[in-house]
């Protein structure tokens, strides 16, 4: 590590006002506060150090996501050799396709971000923000895996700019940033988003592993659900087997890259709560408010609705549900701040996700939505809770004075 | 209007440093509702300039003769007179597009951008400069709606006025219309694209 040190120190006075790369500075700041902690101390005034800043903040939660990445490349090759009707399942072969097919769009998220951020970055004249770190990642594990690689690309760029650099760029965005990429996504392409076709990959990856049969389609257990009818519901996987809620828990099943297995996401869960970065208040409220739409939706059963069908526990597995609940709702940016307010917050998320889900057929899965909407609210939600309090506050001082 | 202003200027304002739509950000509505596509935006964009230039030439004529108490009312049948026969003459020549428009030509009665020209200025001027004002704020009006209609046009179904424009090897080999371009919220933000293109090249224009 030592030459990396010297070689950032030689360099560094170019970068420096007056210096020839001076327009690159906060390039060079990015790298540097990237690779080492910052020397700059403060000079004035007694500070308390947190040993936790952005930087590590969002490494944690890329962690926490890891599982659920890799799960999500073994879940890709394996769909895709049932896809292949292939007998054999070698796991190392499995592993590798998920991890050929996942790669070029981790990259291409991760270049169209980070590249608009780093050009923002410079116009600005300020130091380049860490956000992107999670939210590369988050993008292509919340998308169908057979997304074309350019309308990730895109999906990014309009997001990055006007999701987040018009508001200001990291931690001043209102909605969620990948979130809104999965939105612009699923709202602009619908036919490559959504349907039968795009959750398990079909062709090669990178010219490795086998091709599935012409005409292969397989909707994903919620978009069964969605065009099912009737009061008989059978969700089933590609090579026709019924999906059981242990399949759902252990996730198996079609699906975007990285969301299908509630295990794995209890997994990030874990890494989250324990380092003390997610709110257990959000998680929890909003796992129960999903308990309790889909208890309700079930006591209502009607062949209207297919989805009301599922049993409250199957709506918490299915679909992108337990992963909203962990790494989208409990975003610390676009959530609500107090207390009371992250329970309401997650609480009616959970509510609008299964509503969503169950009760409008155009949308099978409404997670994403959810999210969305309750961003918008947050701040209202902790308006009224702040103001609630300072009105109790009042009352019990005026009982005091009279 | 106290201070005198040049006929020039009340004709070629409009167009940019003082535009209806994202200057002064009126009738945004209608940019919203007809640009999905541009051909309709454009016979939107003419409608308006017409309805604009005469019923400002109108109200300028007979402006001393209005109580003032009852001159919206008077200002509205106007108004709304010219829209009918505009809506009759397009319902005649051009029946596709009025289709396609369908309420929104009628709703040009309701369009801010008129009674905002007939009150702030055809009420106080001649009826020459109150026409060269109606037609400078029409063509203000119908650039937006030209820009925003083009591009929703050409990245939402790949065809302008109706003709294909993105070649079919570009279909072919995974391009995609953009679905997001025909839906009214894209509108907003093609919109916004196009005022903060404006105003960046407008420092005067830019609020803190």
């Amino acid at each position: 590590m030592k030459p990396l040190r010297k070689f950032l120190d030689r360099v560094k006075p170019h970068f420096e006002p007056g210096g020839k790369l001076q327009a690159f500075r906060s390039v060079f700041d990015g790298m540097e506060t990237f690779l080492y902690t910052p020397r700059s101390t403060s000079r004035s005034g007694v500070h308390i150090h947190d040993s936790i800043d952005s930087k590590r903040t969002m490494i944690i939660v890329v962690m926490a996501l890891l599982p659920c990445f890799i799960f999500g490349m073994y879940n890709t090759g394996y769909q895709h050799w049932l896809a292949a009707g292939e007998q054999s399942m070698p796991f190392w072969s499995l592993m590798l396709y998920g991890f050929l097919a996942v790669i070029p769009r981790v990259v291409v998220c991760y270049l169209v971000g980070l590249g608009i951020e780093f050009i923002v970055a410079q116009w600005r004249k300020e130091e380049i923000q860490e956000g992107f770190l999670v939210t590369g990642i988050l993008i292509p594990m919340i998308c169908p895996i057979e997304t074309p690689v350019w309308m990730l690309a895109v999906a990014t760029a309009f997001s990055v700019i006007f999701a987040k650099e018009v508001f200001g760029g990291t931690g001043y965005n209102i909605f969620n940033i990948a979130l809104i990429t999965r939105a612009f996504l699923f709202f602009a392409y619908p036919a490559q988003m959504s349907g039968d076709k795009a959750f398990v990959a079909t062709g090669t990856a990178m010219g490795y592993g086998p091709v599935a049969t012409d005409g292969f389609t397989c909707a994903t257990p919620l978009g069964q659900l969605a065009t099912a009818g009737g009061a008989e519901i059978q969700l089933t996987g590609i090579d026709g087997h019924v999906i059981s809620t242990w399949d759902a828990f252990l996730g198996l099943i079609p699906g975007s890259f990285g969301e299908t297995s509630t295990l794995m996401i209890l997994i990030g869960a874990a890494v989250l709560l324990i380092s003390g970065i997610a709110s257990w208040r959000v998680m929890l409220s909003v796992f129960a408010g999903g308990l309790f739409m889909g208890w309700i939706a079930n006591t209502a059963a009607s062949p209207t609705y297919p989805a009301s069908y599922l049993q409250p526990v199957d709506q918490l597995l299915l679909g992108g549900f337990a992963f909203a609940a962990v790494f989208m709702a409990t975003d610390p940016v676009t959530g609500a701040r107090t207390n009371v307010g992250k329970w309401i917050y997650g609480f009616l998320i959970g509510v609008v996700a299964v509503l969503i889900r169950v009760y409008n057929n155009g949308y099978p899965e409404g997670a994403m939505l959810a999210v969305l909407l309750m961003n918008a609210f947050a701040p209202l939600i902790d308006y009224c809770v702040v103001q609630s309090n300072v009105r109790r506050r009042m009352r019990r001082l005026n009982a005091k004075i009279s | 209007m106290a201070e005198k202003i040049s006929n020039k200027s009340v004709l070629l304002n409009p167009f940019s440093k003082n535009n209806p739509v994202i200057v002064q950000v009126l009738g945004i509505c209608s940019v919203l509702a007809v640009t999905a596509k541009l051909e309709p935006a454009i016979v939107m964009g003419l409608s308006v300039i017409a309805v604009l230039a005469f019923s400002n030439v109108i109200i300028s004529l007979i402006r001393s003769t209005i109580p003032t108490n009852i001159r919206i009312i008077v200002q509205l049948v106007v108004v709304a007179g010219l829209v009918v026969i505009v809506d009759q003459l397009l319902k005649a020549y051009a029946y596709d597009v009025s289709k396609q428009l369908s309420v929104f030509i009628g709703l040009i009665i309701t369009n801010c951008i008129l009674m905002g020209r007939l009150e702030a200025f055809a009420m106080g001027n001649k009826p020459w400069p109150s026409f060269l004002d109606g037609i400078g704020n029409g063509i203000g009006y119908t650039i937006i709606l030209v820009i925003t209609g083009f591009f929703r046009e050409f990245l939402g179904s790949g065809t302008l006025l109706g003709y294909q424009v993105v070649p079919q090897w570009c279909y072919d080999h995974g391009y995609a219309n953009n679905g997001l371009m025909i839906l009214p919220p894209m509108a907003l933000i093609v919109v916004a694209v196009v005022i903060w293109v404006h105003r960046s090249s407008h420092k005067e224009l830019q609020e803190d």
